[in-house]
């Protein structure tokens, strides 16, 4: 452990610096305690081994320009929404009325292990301001955005929200969250999300990242299910250099439930990254997972998906799928799922395929007129089809498709 | 309106083809019998333009132009069709979708005003009535959890909708019951006429009761082995192609 010590020395200097109010400080000491131990790890570190966080460490990153930048911002789509421009909370451009993460400061850092894991440590050390949704039981909040835009004369700024969704018994919220940023900027946003769902709620979050093209996306999300409750993550990886992109989840309570699904979509330079953890700790619990990869070029996926099943989670009934589609013979994707159960009464079942595009498939297509590229598109649309389908709000599923229409024609380009 | 000349074919470095001749004149439907590994199969696929097959030999022209030199998608707008003996599924892709794109590629390449979704949908109904399809067959996923007669159904409705001048029917009897049979028939007479012509590859006469053929070819070690009437059909379901093809 040692030899990783110092690599995140710079991280720890600026963490020095920051002015530490009270309601901040534990979970900074926190952080501060884990990223000097561990420091952002290599590949040597298993749950790292095919994406190095080295250059993160190494790379350097500058403080965030003091004028406030007024981008133009997209349509809002949402019934309100909460707007970070340069890593900076924007009351002025939110239509959700901010409510100061101190109000948060007893749930900070209490949800599994989001302060020491690594993406989490670094974001404990660092994070000075964030969302906090509370929404009381029985509410239903319907869909709130959180958009994020780094700007193009922000330079390589690194910020580090800590977003805190709380949710009442029985109430609702839909999530639509969007990350974007100029390309050829090494900037590094590092969101972590703490979500806690009561009893009977439902939390329902869309992610599309396309952040530039030279970014570094290190996120962590965080989620604690009470019993009936249920909490959806779709995430669509698209953008950054770099991303890593973590989801634990814990089923808490009985019949409690969780759906994880993405897809990325991973082209030349980039590296994508989906690490899922997934706690079964009482019984009766459902979980879905089905994660869907487009490599063009020399991308790089990852899909890493452990499930783990407590002997108290009698009845657990686990679903976890890894699809790859490789566009190029440089392309890469490399899957490792791991299931750990000590309960005895339990249907779990996982599976990856990693192929290219089917040539029947291509040929049936093309004797029907339709010209190549053409079913080239239609083949991987129709791959990811099946994960965004499953993504229940209108608008967000509409957002998704849009992204994903957008990737794939400037890759055809 | 197709003329092939002594075609040779390979596949994996196997001569499959080796030699044939057949001419299609417009608005004739010929029917290719033969036994297994005759080359059947190969020929519908190199005439359609699938990758893998190696032409060594011989020339193939379709409306005076050289087919072999067009991509799939070209001959397809040519009027060439392919009716699979196995349909591909196309699991996310819908078929209302798959036929809309399909059509109004080949419209569009045969410099032909597009449908809309509308328009579309309007001509696909009455097909799928003529062809005794339920509606529902448009929202499914291409073939996918197709019966093998709704499968060739849809081969069929594809045809139909994309209106070709040459229709190969690779073995479309097989894995049929006799009223999909009729139906399938039914549907590519429908078609007969001065500007469409179709080649038939099948193992049995059975089909060829429904869809009479102008002319038979024997298909035997990849050439035309005889070519003769309809009653030719008949002869070889008597004697075996061994008998006949000597």
């Amino acid at each position: 452990m040692n030899a990783m010590t110092s690599n995140a020395e710079a991280f720890l200097r600026r963490a020095e610096a920051l002015a530490t109010p009270a309601w901040v400080g534990a979970l900074r000491r926190q952080g501060v305690e884990a990223l000097a131990r561990s420091g952002l790890p290599n590949r040597r570190v298993e749950a790292y081994r095919y994406t190095d966080l080295t250059p993160v460490a190494r790379a350097e990153f500058g403080a965030a320009p003091k004028a406030l930048a007024r981008p133009e911002l997209p349509a809002q789509r949402g019934r309100a929404r909460m707007v970070f421009v340069d890593g900076v909370l924007r009351a002025d451009l939110s239509t959700l009325p901010p409510r100061p993460l101190s109000d948060a400061a007893p749930l900070l850092g209490t949800v599994e292990n989001s302060a020491t894991a690594p993406v989490a440590a670094l974001n404990a050390a660092l994070a000075e301001d964030g969302m906090f949704l509370d929404i009381p039981a029985g509410e239903n909040a319907g869909l709130i955005e959180l958009v994020s835009i780094v700007t193009e004369g922000a330079g390589p700024i690194a910020f580090h929200p800590r977003h805190v969704v709380r949710l009442g018994e029985g109430a609702s919220v839909t999530i639509l969250e969007t990350c974007e940023g100029p390309d050829g900027v090494g900037y590094l946003h590092n969101p972590v999300f703490e979500v806690v769902v009561a009893e009977g709620a439902t939390c329902a979050h869309t992610r599309i990242q396309r952040e530039g093209q030279g970014a570094y996306f290190l996120s962590s999300i965080h989620a604690r299910i009470a019993a009936g409750g249920t909490y959806d993550n779709f995430t669509l990886n698209a953008g950054a250099k770099l991303a890593r992109n973590e989801i634990h989840s814990a089923l808490e309570g009985p019949k409690a439930a969780c759906h994880m699904n993405g897809a990325q979509l991973v082209g030349q330079g980039q590296l994508a990254d989906t690490t899922t953890f997934l706690h079964h700790a009482a019984p009766d619990c459902a979980s879905r997972q089905t994660y869907k990869s487009v490599l063009t070029g020399n991308g790089r996926g990852v899909f890493q998906g452990k499930i783990l099943v407590a002997q108290v989670a009698q009845r657990t009934d686990g679903y976890q799928m890894n699809q790859a589609l490789l566009l190029s013979e440089d392309a890469e994707m490399d899957a490792k799922p791991q299931l750990e159960i000590y309960a005895d009464d339990v249907k779990c079942s996982h599976g990856a395929t990693i192929g290219a595009l089917d040539e029947n498939q291509l040929f049936y297509l093309r004797s029907r007129g339709i010209p190549e590229k053409a079913a080239r598109a239609m083949l991987v649309q129709a791959f990811l089809t099946e994960a965004v389908d499953g993504v229940a709000d209108e608008t967000c599923r509409a957002a998704l498709d849009e992204a994903v229409m957008g990737w794939w024609q400037g890759v055809a380009a | 309106m197709l003329k092939i000349e002594g075609l040779t074919a390979e596949i994996d470095g196997k001569q499959i083809l080796k030699g044939l001749d057949l001419e299609v004149p417009a608005g004739e439907v010929h029917a290719i019998m033969g036994p297994n590994g005759a080359g059947k199969s190969t020929l519908s696929y190199v005439l359609s333009g699938r990758e893998g097959y190696e032409i060594t030999g011989g020339s193939v022209t379709f409306h005076g132009k050289d087919l072999l030199a067009m991509e799939p998608e070209e001959r397809a707008a040519s009027g060439l069709f392919l009716a699979f003996q196995y349909p591909v599924e196309l699991p996310g892709v819908g078929n209302a979708t798959f036929l809309r794109t399909a059509l109004n590629a080949i419209r569009r390449q045969r410099g032909e005003p597009e449908l809309d979704a509308m328009q579309f949908l309007k001509l696909a109904r009455s097909r799928m009535k003529e062809l005794s399809m339920p509606e529902d067959m448009l929202k499914r996923g291409v073939n996918v959890g197709f019966s093998g007669g709704e499968k060739k159904r849809n081969e069929v409705l594809q045809m139909a909708l994309l209106n070709p001048s040459l229709a190969i029917l690779d073995e479309t009897d097989s894995g049929l019951d006799i009223d999909a049979l009729k139906i399938v028939s039914e549907g590519v007479n429908a078609l007969r006429g001065p500007g469409f012509s179709a080649l038939v590859i099948t193992h049995y006469q059975r089909l060829l009761n429904y869809i009479v053929p102008d002319r038979v070819h024997v298909l035997v070690n990849g050439r035309i082995a005889k070519s003769g009437g309809k009653e030719l059909a008949l002869e070889l379901e008597a004697h075996g192609y061994a008998e006949v093809a000597a």
